[in-house]
């Protein structure tokens, strides 16, 4: 599998590891109102979709950056690589 | 009919015209007390002792694809018991006490062969935790035995003992352990349900539940609406998918695992053996084909087709382990799509829509548990109560926090 680096250019995925399903970028507030729950959602539950899957891999023998893929998981197919720094802070998550 | 050395003989003098099919294509009836959706080997096991053990009736299994077409077709065999924690290890044990009476159970041979399983220590570490296994085994009435390398060399004399990087310093040895003929498992389970009655309905997608007021009417599926007392969803692989029709997120991700085989030797392997410094174990099957696996790919799938790298990987750990395969032609690989959960254990649970059972989450060891889920699963449905032997696996337990890790790799399941 390739993965389309938006800075290197197109990378082998070995030079990559996984984390998952990209909502874990979004860490519930551990002192909201029904934090546990939150958590609980958060840490364990997934949506594991057949299909279009947004998720999270670390270039770590690379420039150890974090990106948010796109990808098909019925076909392996990758349509969209972003920075996950990008994508935090498009969604207001960081500045 | 009952299958015999005298029925063989018999059938041998008449021209073989007196077999008939194992079981019936059964259409779908339009409402069963209990359906079981997938007819892999853990569906048909819950229908077999549904009507065997428990004494139910008016059973259906539907299936998407023709009978032991998914994971139950597509795994390497294996079978043990040599699990460190209380949740698991009397499941497995259960689960090898039923195997070793299988075949007399369902009236049908399915090779079940207890030549052994050898996992290999590399290091002192390594040798105090599986002494610590097999001490666990052997408390809860399955058996275990530490090799020395000395006695591991004796056994295995073809294994690498010259390998500095990951010298052998001995084994943790299940003689029980084994391999069984998978395909047969489904078969025998689907002869032996049938012969009681139960409809096994193939090409039957599931597409949809009628779920009214909490409560859980039927199944929609691409035969037509049937309606049931009771559902039981076995499906694992596609687990996610199934019970999102139910409106359910599951703690558990699919991913997709590989499995190799080679071209037919004459003995070479006296049992099964696992690479405990890398991730590679292999049999031998009775056709000759060595039959062997490693790591999943490593990310969510369900494409039932692997990846170049972790080929690589689990020839390199081959090479590493038993460099005598060297010159070994592959002849197939396959990938199969697993249930991964997040503590590496299975899920045999009701879930909050009335009338509707879970089982799944069998990661990579779905296999060997195959009689001892179906029995389980067939008591839950049967007395909605869990198994004396699967109380530990609630769908509920990542909330209330009783994981049951084995691999101690928290909640990150492809490293499970």
């Amino acid at each position: 599998m390739i993965i389309n680096h938006p800075l290197l250019g197109p990378r082998d995925s070995q030079e990559f590891t996984y984390l998952g399903d990209a909502s874990l970028m979004h860490r519930p507030d551990r002192q909201g109102e029904n934090a546990g729950e939150a958590f609980y959602e958060y840490q364990y539950q997934r949506d594991n979709p057949a299909g279009l899957h947004r998720e999270l891999w670390y270039h770590e023998q690379g420039d150890r950056s974090w990106l948010v893929v796109t990808r098909d998981t019925t076909t392996h197919e990758i349509t969209d690589v972003k920075l996950a720094r990008d994508v935090a802070r498009s969604e207001g998550r960081s500045t | 009919m009952r299958y015999s050395g005298f029925r063989v003989i018999k059938e041998a003098l008449t021209g073989h015209k007196g077999w008939g099919p194992a079981w019936r294509d059964a259409a779908p009836k339009p409402h069963y007390d209990f359906v079981i959706i997938g007819g892999g080997g853990h569906g048909l096991a819950t229908a077999h002792y549904l009507a065997k053990v428990y004494g139910k009736a008016n059973i259906a299994v539907v299936e998407k694809g023709w009978i032991g077409g998914g994971n139950v077709g597509r795994n390497t065999t294996i079978i043990r018991s040599n699990y460190l924690l209380d949740g698991n290890e009397p499941f497995y044990e259960h689960s090898m006490k039923l195997w070793e009476g299988l075949e007399q159970d369902l009236n049908y041979n399915a090779m079940v062969s207890q030549r052994g399983i050898m996992n290999l220590i590399h290091t002192d570490a390594q040798r105090d935790a599986f002494r610590r296994r097999g001490n666990a085994m052997i408390l809860n009435g399955a058996d275990a035995e530490l090799l020395s390398a000395a006695d591991v060399k004796r056994e295995a004399p073809f294994l690498n003992f010259d390998n500095a990087r990951f010298p052998i310093k001995g084994a943790l040895v299940q003689r029980r352990g084994g391999s069984v003929r998978h395909d047969a498992v489904a078969w025998g389970y689907a002869r032996a349900a049938d012969s009681r009655g139960v409809d096994i309905i193939q090409n039957c997608e599931v597409t949809g539940f009628r779920i009214e007021q909490g409560k859980v009417l039927g199944v929609e599926t691409s035969r037509g609406y049937i309606g049931a007392g009771k559902i039981g969803c076995a499906v694992a692989g596609s687990s996610g998918r199934v019970m999102a029709m139910a409106g359910m997120r599951l703690p558990i991700e699919s991913h997709v695992l590989q499995a190799f085989v080679s071209e037919g030797l004459k003995p070479v392997l006296p049992g099964v053996i696992t690479f405990g410094a890398g991730h590679f174990y292999v049999s031998q099957s009775d056709k000759g084909g060595l039959v062997f696996g490693g790591d999943l790919d490593g990310y969510n799938s369900y494409a039932q087709r692997g990846n170049l790298p972790v080929v690589e990987d689990v020839c390199e750990g081959g090479m590493a382990l038993m460099p005598m395969i060297g010159r070994v032609r592959l002849l197939r690989m396959w990938g199969g799509v697993m249930d991964m959960s997040m503590d590496g254990s299975p899920i045999i649970d009701q879930t909050p829509v009335d009338g509707l059972y879970f089982n799944g989450g069998w990661c990579y060891g779905g296999f060997k548990a195959t009689p001892a889920s179906g029995y389980a699963f067939a008591h839950l449905l049967a007395t909605d109560k869990p198994h004396d032997t699967a109380k530990a696996y609630r769908l509920d337990r990542f909330r209330t926090g009783r994981m049951i890790d084995e691999r101690g790799a928290g909640p990150q399941p492809n490293l499970h």
